[in-house]
């Protein structure tokens, strides 16, 4: 700070204190939904301090469900859902650290243009081939499976670019010394270059993570089996029509479920959640 | 920049991509090409006989009032996640930047709602906006205002924006706040010994040198809206009320999904595919900048 001006700091903090609010506030009523009878929620306006339902309410979700909309355990569906957040980044991790691996210390014929089929890749996303990728996963019997679920969402160009991008910046002795030394292009990669990419895997997995557990419309489209959906989806299959229709305070608890370990991920593992942000984007 | 020293083999490279380049193709080349090949096609309504119609289907969309009109409700619908998400996170990056104690408190605090699934997103404020039960709609008719986004297509169209905007704040606060830092203090100094004041100096030479900043998330912000904010319209609007909020992801989604039509829905998927492949090279090309910057 160049000058002190105490009524600009003020401000500054009441902005900050106010943006912070905002953020929360949304979460929070959740929170307090969540704990109360549906009854108490249904009065208009409903209570803003938390209830006393909230083992009940938690208890419900996690071993039934709801009982008008979606009947699938959300313990289930955190499993479902944390297999997919797991699944996701570490084969992506896996299969993109071998590609980049390939395209940065080997010369071959079809180099290039491999490079380019996996750089149009980013011009693919799901959003935009739906039906017929559903397709291929019909014919391919992967409907209502972990592998359906996860194996389409694994192929990435971001993460092969990052992993090739951190492997340029590897400096060239270390190759030269592996080769005088006459170890073979695997063991070079498994003893030089693996314990090299751990930060840039670490950051990878926090970003990955967060991307699998809140995949949306693919598990919408492939699951049709409630012993399948995620957590994301049975929220939105709990929604069965208008407002007071609905079980709101069994929502809410499961949103809450929904919620917290993404979230627990990205404030545990700050530094490498803002890391992997910054530069799966360059 | 390629490496001197590599490694020869005449198998091993292709074993270690087989892997990748066996999924993009299966799950990404095969299905794109299907959908252009669909996209070309009338079925008939039980899927039983098709008829390659050509440029039909296209020519069909653009005559398509539905369609136009879903071009324009993105259009609005990214301007305004872009420029409210980007406004305030600058905003708050700002005062962040200016304050020293607490600032790594806020950050944390701030952060988070990235985390967030856009779906869920879209319930919660869907849930305090509930036309008969939510907190907001509470407040709003003590003000009079009469709030009911499942019947008024605008006010639909403020829930997801506000939804979307929300769990974007974290994403671009982080890249601001970043920007932000990395502005030499040298230069902030200089201008306040010239007498510029806090507002004055924020504007000629704060704001300036974030400029690759902004436009980096003005782009990648556009994209979220576009892609990424599929599952805060279908956990709340559905493209409802009278398509006032179907963007053209949702569209695509619905014409396929629900409506089961096929040459049409491919149609859009192609002309979204060349939508996404602007946007990446305006990403792409923007990058280049960056590095001679």
């Amino acid at each position: 700070m160049v000058e002190n001006r105490p009524g600009l700091t003020f401000f500054a903090h009441a902005v900050l204190v106010a943006g912070v609010l905002l953020v929360a506030f949304p979460v929070y009523v959740t929170f307090v939904a969540s704990t109360h009878t549906l009854e108490a929620i249904l009065q208009v306006p409903m209570p803003l301090w938390p209830g006393d339902r909230f083992w009940e309410n938690y208890t419900q979700v996690l071993t039934a469900g709801s009982t008008k909309g979606s009947k699938a355990a959300a313990a289930t569906m955190l499993v479902n859902s944390t297999v997919m957040a797991l699944v996701i980044p570490l084969g992506k991790i896996t299969i993109s650290i071998l590609s980049a691996f390939a395209i940065v210390y080997f010369r071959f014929p079809l180099r290039m243009f491999i490079f380019w089929m996996i750089f149009v890749t980013l011009m693919l996303p799901v959003e935009v081939r739906i039906i017929p990728t559903f397709k291929v996963i019909a014919d391919l019997g992967m409907l209502n499976s972990y592998a359906g679920l996860t194996v389409p969402l694994i192929a990435s160009a971001t993460a092969t670019f990052l992993f090739r991008q951190f492997f340029m910046t590897v400096p060239d002795e270390l190759a030269e010394a592996a080769r005088v030394d006459g170890a073979s292009p695997m063991r070079f990669f498994r003893d030089v270059l693996l314990p090299l990419s751990k930060t840039t895997m670490a950051a990878l997995f926090v970003i990955q993570f967060i991307y699998g557990w809140n995949q949306y419309l693919w598990p919408l489209l492939i699951t049709t089996d409630e012993s399948m959906y995620t957590t994301v989806i049975g929220i939105k299959r709990m929604i069965v029509g208008g407002d007071a229709t609905n079980e709101w305070n069994l929502i809410m608890a499961t949103a809450i479920l929904a919620m917290l370990p993404p979230a627990l991920v990205v404030l545990l593992m700050q530094k490498w959640f803002v890391k992997g942000l910054v530069e799966t984007e360059k | 920049m390629e490496k001197r020293v590599v490694f020869r083999s005449a198998w091993l490279p292709y074993a270690l991509v087989a892997p990748q380049i066996a999924i993009t193709v299966v799950f990404f080349f095969w299905p794109a090409a299907q959908a252009v090949w669909y996209s070309f096609q009338l079925q008939d309504a039980f899927g039983l006989k098709t008829q390659f119609v050509g440029l039909q289907n296209f020519a069909a969309l653009f005559k398509d009032g539905n369609y136009l009109d879903s071009f324009r409700v993105t259009a609005v619908f990214s301007a305004l996640v872009a420029f409210i998400g980007i406004a305030i996170s600058l905003l708050l990056a700002a005062m962040a930047d200016r304050v020293l104690r607490g600032a790594l408190a806020y950050k944390t605090l701030l952060v988070w709602p990235y985390a967030v699934a856009p779906a869920v997103a879209g319930v919660l404020w869907a849930f305090l906006f509930a036309p008969s039960i939510g907190i907001v709609t509470y407040v709003l008719k003590g003000f009079g205002v009469d709030w009911n986004w499942i019947l008024d297509g605008d006010q639909a169209m403020l829930l997801i924006v506000i939804a979307s905007v929300w769990k974007q704040i974290s994403y671009n606060f982080l890249f601001f706040l970043a920007g932000l830092q990395s502005i030499p203090r040298s230069l902030i100094e200089a201008a306040a010994i010239d007498g510029a004041g806090p507002t004055r100096r924020f504007w000629t030479v704060v704001f300036p040198l974030l400029s690759p900043t902004t436009f980096f998330l003005l782009v990648v912000n556009v994209v979220y809206a576009f892609f990424d904010t599929f599952g805060v319209i279908d956990a709340t609007t559905q493209g409802g009320p009278a398509q006032a909020t179907q963007i053209l992801v949702y569209k695509v989604y619905h014409d396929g999904v629900k409506a089961a039509d096929l040459g049409s829905s491919s149609a859009q998927s192609v002309i979204l595919m060349f939508i996404v492949i602007a946007l990446t090279v305006v990403q792409f090309r923007f990058i280049e900048r960056k590095v001679q910057y």
